[in-house]
């Protein structure tokens, strides 16, 4: 177990649901992690399983109504920010945890000077003069690696490029030295190239900064790259946790498989390309009216009575590789 | 920037070249002229005594010709007599302006001050007992005509005070400078304020669905600097243009309320100078509005450079 005085983030059985006109979801339903100083967790599930809405969850940023964290604790450097006021959760926001967001042409306010949004996240949690202020957000643009930051931060939003947005993006973040960054699909938006750019930079900066760093993604790639530790959620629910080594070697969970399996692989030479591309049949469920048992059932090959009627718990399969599977024993031999 | 400016301005002149047409010639379709009237009210008179006069007037002469003298005058600052009073028309229109631009001014700022930030209230609290209150207010702003709410506003003075206000072009206290122009203005600003409200409503709700907007909560910013910060800056702009048309058409308002509350504007001015087919002071003072309107008009679309970063005029 992780020493407790270097977890940044513990979050435990953490409930977070909507209230709809078609009844009541559970987007996040019992989720427990942890992240420690300087560690990559990267959150893996395909849309609607929850990912987005545990990261605002973190921030405290559900939209209400219609949504509401109901349960669990979320406890950054040993805080537990859901009992704070929220004035008291406006000074963590920005300072302790920050977030950036996968739309980088949509986050910045296009009526506001690069360097002024800055700015009013450095001045909103220190006390700096404008000019002391401005200073530091002129620097965050050269960390971040913004050619010429001076004459960037008197800049609008719509003179930036998309990967000059997430560039700036990420300045604004960091600017307060957070604790814990959680970031939102921070490369769906961007060109490939761009991509491992802002990847590789949100990497370097997490590594000089000691940063704590929730990565959340669909893309499995990325995670192999980034993260120490990987979680796979499927609608509302942790289903598999595990390093990123024992993950790839091994996955537990029938759905992390598949996951896996629909990477389309670069044939050998010589060899005919797949001509198909493999895929995990069905879709997600209605988080409204979820199965009794594991919600992955239906489009389980694996599954068995057992599956439909009771929903598994996580189990150690050692070395803290969690999963929730009635068949996981026998995923490996299958797929 | 410039260049854009000079076509502007060329485009402005096109406009008032077309509206001093519009006017002229709809001006005289009105059937019946001053002598016809003048003559109607004196019994019989001799016909040749009303060619006379018509020819005196200058509106026996082929309406083009009549046109060019009017324009010609204009361009040189001669707007001719009025009819009515035969003093020259400047001196008849110039000292009324101000009263009507004060209460115009004022209108706008009521309108603007009660009805942006009552908007902004009603979209942050959507769904909530006090933007259901807001939104009937609004709802009865734009159902209730001016003239009948001043109206209202002086039966209600009448039983309360057991006066009405009256107009007094120098007023020397507080009180009455508010009776004099504050009260009529409210009365004509009051469906501005309501359709000003409404569209910042609505304007806002758009912009705080944004990610923008979670962004700046991310940062940790309060409720305030959110809504008036970052939602507002954004959704002033068809704010603006609302303001910018209520500005035109608040002279129509102005017609009828300077009418109730017996106001010497030039609004009400203007009422009796057609009933009189007083051409000359119909004409020029006509011209002054759309003068007015049109400058309104380019003022709000420099303001949208501004208001938003995006909008550079460029050629």
């Amino acid at each position: 177990m992780a020493d407790s005085s270097d977890l940044v983030l513990e979050v435990k059985n953490l409930k977070t649901v909507f209230f709809t006109n078609s009844g009541l979801f559970k987007a996040v339903d019992d989720l427990s992690f942890t992240v420690k100083r300087g560690e990559t967790l990267a959150i893996v599930g395909e849309s609607g399983c929850g990912k987005s809405v545990t990261a605002l969850s973190l921030m405290r940023l559900v939209p209400d109504p219609p949504g509401r964290i109901v349960g669990g604790s979320v406890s950054l450097e040993a805080t537990d920010l859901l009992a704070l006021s929220e004035a008291e959760m406006r000074k963590v926001r920005g300072n302790r945890i920050s977030m950036i967001f996968q739309e980088p042409m949509t986050s910045l306010n296009p009526v506001i000077r690069i360097g002024d949004q800055i700015v009013e996240a450095v001045r909103l949690h220190r006390n700096l003069s404008s000019k002391q202020a401005r200073d530091i957000a002129v620097e965050m643009l050269r960390l971040v690696r913004i050619p010429e930051p001076a004459r960037r931060a008197r800049e609008y939003p719509h003179q930036l490029s998309g990967g000059m947005r997430q560039r700036a993006m990420i300045a604004m973040a960091l600017a307060c030295r957070p604790a814990l960054l959680i970031a939102d699909e921070p490369t769906t938006a961007l060109d490939v190239t761009i991509q491992a750019q802002i990847l590789a930079l949100i990497l370097d900066l997490q590594k000089e900064l000691g940063t704590g760093l929730v990565l959340i993604t669909h893309d499995l790639g990325v995670v192999a790259q980034t993260a120490q530790r990987v979680i796979v959620m499927y609608a509302g629910r942790k289903v598999e946790e595990a390093s990123v080594e024992a993950l790839f070697a091994a996955p537990k969970h029938p759905y992390t498989r598949g996951l896996m399996a629909s990477i389309p692989a670069v044939p050998a030479p010589g060899v005919a390309a797949q001509e198909r591309l493999n895929e995990i049949p069905g879709t997600v469920p209605s988080l409204v009216r979820l199965p009794a048992g594991c919600a992955f059932a239906p489009r389980c090959k694996l599954a068995i009575k057992r599956c439909e009627a009771e929903y598994p718990p996580l189990i150690d399969w050692g070395g803290g590789h969690l999963a929730a599977c009635w068949r996981a024993a026998d995923v490996a031999e299958v797929a | 920037m410039f260049a854009y400016l000079v076509r502007r301005l060329f485009l402005m002149l096109v406009t008032l070249f077309g509206i001093s047409v519009v006017i002229f010639f709809l001006l005289r379709i009105v059937p019946g002229n001053i002598v016809d009237i003048l003559f109607a009210a004196a019994g019989y008179v001799d016909p040749a005594d009303k060619v006379d006069l018509e020819k005196q007037l200058g509106i026996d002469q082929p309406l083009v010709v009549q046109y060019l003298h009017w324009i010609g005058g204009l361009l040189r600052g001669d707007l001719g007599y009025s009819y009515v009073s035969e003093k020259p028309a400047l001196q008849e229109i110039l000292p009324r302006i101000p009263i009507t631009a004060r209460l115009a001014g004022l209108a706008l700022l009521f309108s603007a001050s009660i009805g942006i930030p009552l908007g902004v209230i009603s979209a942050v609290k959507q769904g909530s007992r006090i933007d259901y209150a807001l939104r009937v207010l609004s709802l009865s702003g734009l159902s209730l005509p001016s003239f009948w709410l001043g109206l209202l506003v002086l039966t209600a003075s009448v039983a309360m005070f057991g006066q009405m206000p009256i107009f007094n072009p120098n007023p020397q206290s507080f009180a009455e400078a508010f009776a004099t122009y504050c009260i009529p203005a409210m009365v004509v600003g009051f469906r501005s304020s309501a359709l000003t409200m409404r569209i910042t409503r609505s304007s806002m709700l758009e912009v705080l669905r944004q990610d923008y907007i979670r962004t700046a909560r991310a940062k940790g910013a309060s409720d305030a600097a959110v809504n008036y910060h970052h939602a507002l800056k954004n959704a002033i702009l068809p704010v603006i243009t609302v303001i910018g048309i209520e500005a035109a058409f608040l002279i129509g308002g102005l017609i009828v309320t300077e009418t109730v509350f017996n106001i010497p504007g030039v609004a009400r001015f203007l009422v009796e100078a057609i009933r009189w087919r007083d051409y000359p002071i119909v004409q020029n003072l006509v011209m002054f509005i759309a003068v007015v309107v049109v400058f309104a008009n380019f003022t709000v679309d420099m303001l949208y450079a501004v208001f938003d970063p995006r909008i550079r005029y460029t050629d």
